[in-house]
């Protein structure tokens, strides 16, 4: 393999792996603008010099949807930003949502072989550098289709998983329509991670994109409601159908007092101030009440963003209460630290058992209790085990519930033949196929709760599945003749 | 877009609505509802279906104008359009045989439980309504409730029409003279669900109501709309928002809808501030 910097490996090895650009923690946590700048071009080029151009480039595989990590920082070294940006493309059409909130650290850099001794090379990073390098110059090129097919696929949820897959159908040439439920496409993208973590602009840009590949957006449309699956196939005419409504319905721990005003799914809280924008309230309509003393409760990415945004509404104290230990938190590593420097208090080893309210059923405080970690249990994790004796009130006026979240069951429950889990996942094979002809899955609903670019992941193999699917269906009866117009009245965006 | 075809006022405050969304109005079955956002910063709020039209591919909705979004709602002309309408949500309404059945709609709550009424009479029930309301001007739908009904009553709470009182008042003598009551579908304000609940549960006649709860996203991934039913957390937009009115935790949802009132009120003069603007500006 052709190497391109003529460097030696021990000079790469001695450069320090370069940060980011952040506001100050300070600042930051009474702003909702992004966090992080990235690294700017010099921070970049000295970070793609400490890539080894490895024989063996073990990150690709480290990384799910296999982006050409070893070439595009390559690219990245010669100044070619834009041969880079594309090169990941290939790979994964959304970069600049990736580089932001890809969990790095458990993908391509844990394997990267820097990382041996050194730290790993910055791999989402670089990744971000050129998607925003490209987007400040506003130098993208919408990849060109060269072949058009007749055949149709709808596209169910428009969160990663499933824009993903509209993404790489399009360019395969089918018609492709997504069918979004909320009034705004991105799913979590959109509703749960915070604007300060991915701006809204980027995301709308993105969006954008893979409208210029063809691809039609409904925005309104409730899958199992306004039509069904078997709709979708007979009367618009679907060769095949792809499943991405994510994991979106919460679960509550089942304590007493949680119908208490003051108390909040992660979901619904972050729905209110992402989606809706709150936060912004009187502006726009949809009011938020976050008390000035809180606690988010779990130790996930949902939690990180409910407490950090807290913060950012006036909190002036906020518990992340945790079961387990720190090392345990399932979150980015990069979140939790952000989340500490901006003041969030860690309440770890501790499992809340009441919330507790006041006579007009407003929350005063949370009761918890102490544990301590036993032995590992199946999952490897050490089991928290409750204390006697150790409980606690912390006061607080707001309560919000990060502890986990399941598939919504509308499509599973108007639509026959669809093999669904005790969990309540889809089940898929390998190829992303549902039990049921014509029908694929992935993402959070096949997953449960995952992540983004295992989202995009399975929208991308489902993509390529359904092309051999509507292939092997071309000569058969599965072309289907019916036809739907674009519907006028629904609002297409 | 969905666009306003028509728009009738029925009371001062109430207002009904012809909306063109050809696909919810084929999906539409008695008791689903709607979400709407009618501009960009606005909230979501959900909306009965009142009617639907298959063939002019229009649903009818009944508004009461009684903070921001629904009073927003009635500055719309005809011929404007609301930004989003998504539905139709809500499990639809179990239209059984029972045999005699009282439906009863308080204020706005009649506009609910008239679609209801109608497929239960549809489906060989004798219906008896009661339509109840504060005064005589918020009385709605008199008429068709009273045209599918063997007997009809309306109540006010001042007497100005009808029988002074309130609408358990009249359910009582029902259900004191006819002893083949099967059923009763209540749709109102909470306290008037309550007191129907609490007087149905000495009689033990089976009893149906729509719980209000406040709502955002109304497809069941937000757990705002929780309600407690009979001791376990359900979601109002999915798992309902009709349930078995003795299950009910009514106390719990009064208290949970009164979360935004302080907000709701910010809202609410805003909405006035920017009416008086345009009044004097001459609209936006
Ligand atoms: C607050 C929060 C923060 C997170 N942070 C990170 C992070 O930093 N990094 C990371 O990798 N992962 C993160 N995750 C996880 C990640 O966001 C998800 O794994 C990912 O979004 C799943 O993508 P998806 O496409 O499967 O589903 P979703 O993103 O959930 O999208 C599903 C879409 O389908 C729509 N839908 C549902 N039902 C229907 C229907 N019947 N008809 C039509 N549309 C429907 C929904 O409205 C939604 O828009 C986070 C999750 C949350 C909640
Ligand atoms: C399933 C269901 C069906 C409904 N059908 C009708 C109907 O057919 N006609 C009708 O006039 N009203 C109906 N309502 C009530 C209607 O949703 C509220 O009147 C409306 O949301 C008030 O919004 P606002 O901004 O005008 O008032 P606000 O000032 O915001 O609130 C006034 C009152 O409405 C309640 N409310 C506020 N926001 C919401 C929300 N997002 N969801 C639910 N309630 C809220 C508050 O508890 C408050 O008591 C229904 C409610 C539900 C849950
Ligand atoms: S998408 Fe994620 S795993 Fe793949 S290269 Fe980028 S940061 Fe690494
Ligand atoms: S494993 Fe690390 S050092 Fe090797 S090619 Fe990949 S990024 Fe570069
Ligand atoms: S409104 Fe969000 S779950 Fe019911």
């Amino acid at each position: 393999m052709n190497t391109v910097n003529p460097m030696k490996p021990s000079e790469r090895m001695k450069l320090p792996r370069q940060a980011s650009i952040e506001q100050i923690p300070e600042e930051r946590n009474k702003n909702f603008l992004e966090v992080s700048s990235g690294l700017d071009e010099e921070r970049a080029l000295i970070e793609a010099k400490r890539c080894l151009e490895c024989k063996n480039p073990v990150c690709i595989e480290g990384c799910p949807v296999t982006i050409d990590i070893r070439t595009f920082i390559q690219l990245i070294y010669q100044k070619d930003y834009i041969g880079a940006v594309n090169k990941i493309r290939e790979a994964n059409y959304l970069p600049a949502i990736c580089g932001r909130v890809c969990p790095q650290e458990t993908q391509c850099e844990i394997v990267c072989t820097l990382g041996k001794k050194h730290e790993p090379v910055a791999i989402g990073k670089l990744e971000r550098f050129v998607a925003d390098y490209e987007m400040a110059r506003n130098l993208f090129v919408a990849p060109v289709i060269t072949e058009h097919r007749d055949q149709k696929v709808a596209i169910v949820g428009s969160g990663p998983a499933g824009l993903t897959c509209a993404a790489e159908l399009a360019k395969l040439g089918y018609k492709v329509t997504v069918f979004e439920a909320l009034h705004a496409v991105g799913g979590v993208l959109r509703y749960g991670i915070p604007e300060f973590r991915l701006p809204r602009t980027i995301l709308d840009l993105e969006t954008d994109r893979i409208k210029s590949l063809g691809v039609e957006i409904y925005t309104n449309f409730v899958i199992g409601r306004t039509a069904t699956i078997d709709e979708l196939f007979n009367e618009w005419g679907f060769g095949a159908i792809f499943l991405g409504t994510g994991a979106g319905t919460p679960t509550f721990m089942g304590i007493p007092g949680e119908s208490l005003s003051g108390v909040y799914s992660a979901n619904e809280y972050l729905t209110r101030i992402n989606l809706m924008k709150a936060y912004q309230f009187p502006e726009y309509d949809t009011p938020i009440k976050v008390g000035k003393e809180i606690a988010v409760i779990g130790g996930g990415n949902t939690a990180m963003d409910a407490v950090r945004t807290s913060l950012r509404l006036g909190a002036r104290k906020a518990y992340l209460i945790y079961r387990r230990s720190r090392k345990e938190m399932p979150a980015r590593e990069e979140e939790v630290h952000h989340a500490e420097e901006e003041g969030v208090e860690f309440v770890m080893l501790t499992n809340p058992v009441r919330i507790i309210g006041d006579a007009n059923g407003w929350v005063t405080g949370i009761e918890c209790q102490k544990m301590e970690l036993g032995e590992p249990d199946e999952s490897g994790r050490r089991k928290p085990i409750p204390i006697k004796g150790s409980e606690y009130v912390i006061p607080v006026q707001t309560v919000i519930e990060a502890v986990g979240q399941k598939p919504n069951p509308i499509i599973q429950s108007t639509t026959s033949g669809l093999d669904v889990s005790k969990r309540g996942t889809v089940v898929v094979n390998d190829a992303q196929m549902t039990s049921r002809e014509g029908i694929f899955a992935g993402g959070d609903l096949a997953r449960g709760g995952a992540t983004v670019i295992l989202a995009m992941r399975d929208g991308k193999i489902a993509a390529g599945n359904i092309h051999k699917y509507l292939l092997s269906k071309l000569d058969g009866k599965g072309n289907s003749k019916l036809n739907v117009d674009v519907k006028q009245e629904i609002k297409s965006i | 877009m969905f666009l306003i075809l028509s728009k009738e006022i029925l009371s001062p405050t109430i207002t009904k609505y012809v909306i063109k969304a050809p696909y919810i109005a084929k999906k539409r079955k008695a008791g689903n509802f709607v979400m709407l956002r009618i501009i960009e910063n606005g909230e979501r709020i959900p909306i009965t279906i009142v009617d639907s039209d298959l063939s002019a591919g229009t649903i009818t909705l009944i508004v009461q104008a009684i903070g921001k979004t629904t009073k927003l709602l009635a500055t719309k002309k005809v011929g404007e359009a609301i930004l989003d309408v998504v539905g139709p949500l809500g499990v639809p309404t179990p239209i059984e045989f029972h045999g005699d059945v009282v439906c009863i709609g308080g204020g706005v709550g009649t506009a609910e439980v008239y679609p209801i009424a109608r497929a239960l009479k549809d489906a060989g029930n004798t219906i008896y309504s009661i339509v109840g309301a504060r005064s005589k001007d918020l009385i709605i739908l008199e008429n068709e409730m009273s045209k599918l009904s063997k007997q009809s009553y309306v109540t006010t709470d001042d007497g100005s029409y009808g029988r002074k009182g309130i609408v358990t008042d009249q359910l009582k003598d029902i259900l004191d003279s006819n002893k083949n009551i099967k059923a009763v579908y209540a749709i109102g304000p909470l306290p008037m669900m309550k007191a129907v609940s609490n007087l149905t549960k000495t009689y033990g006649v089976k009893t149906l109501v729509s719980l209000n709860a406040i709502m955002v996203d109304g497809t069941g991934m937000c757990g705002g709309c929780r309600v407690s039913i009979g001791g376990q957390m359900k979601f109002a937009c999915v798992d309902g928002p009709e349930f078995d009115a003795h299950l009910v935790d009514f106390d719990e949802l009064i208290m949970r809808n009164r979360t935004y009132i302080d907000l709701e009120k910010i809202s609410d003069e805003r909405c006035k501030r920017i009416e008086m603007a345009d009044a004097v500006g001459g609209g936006r």
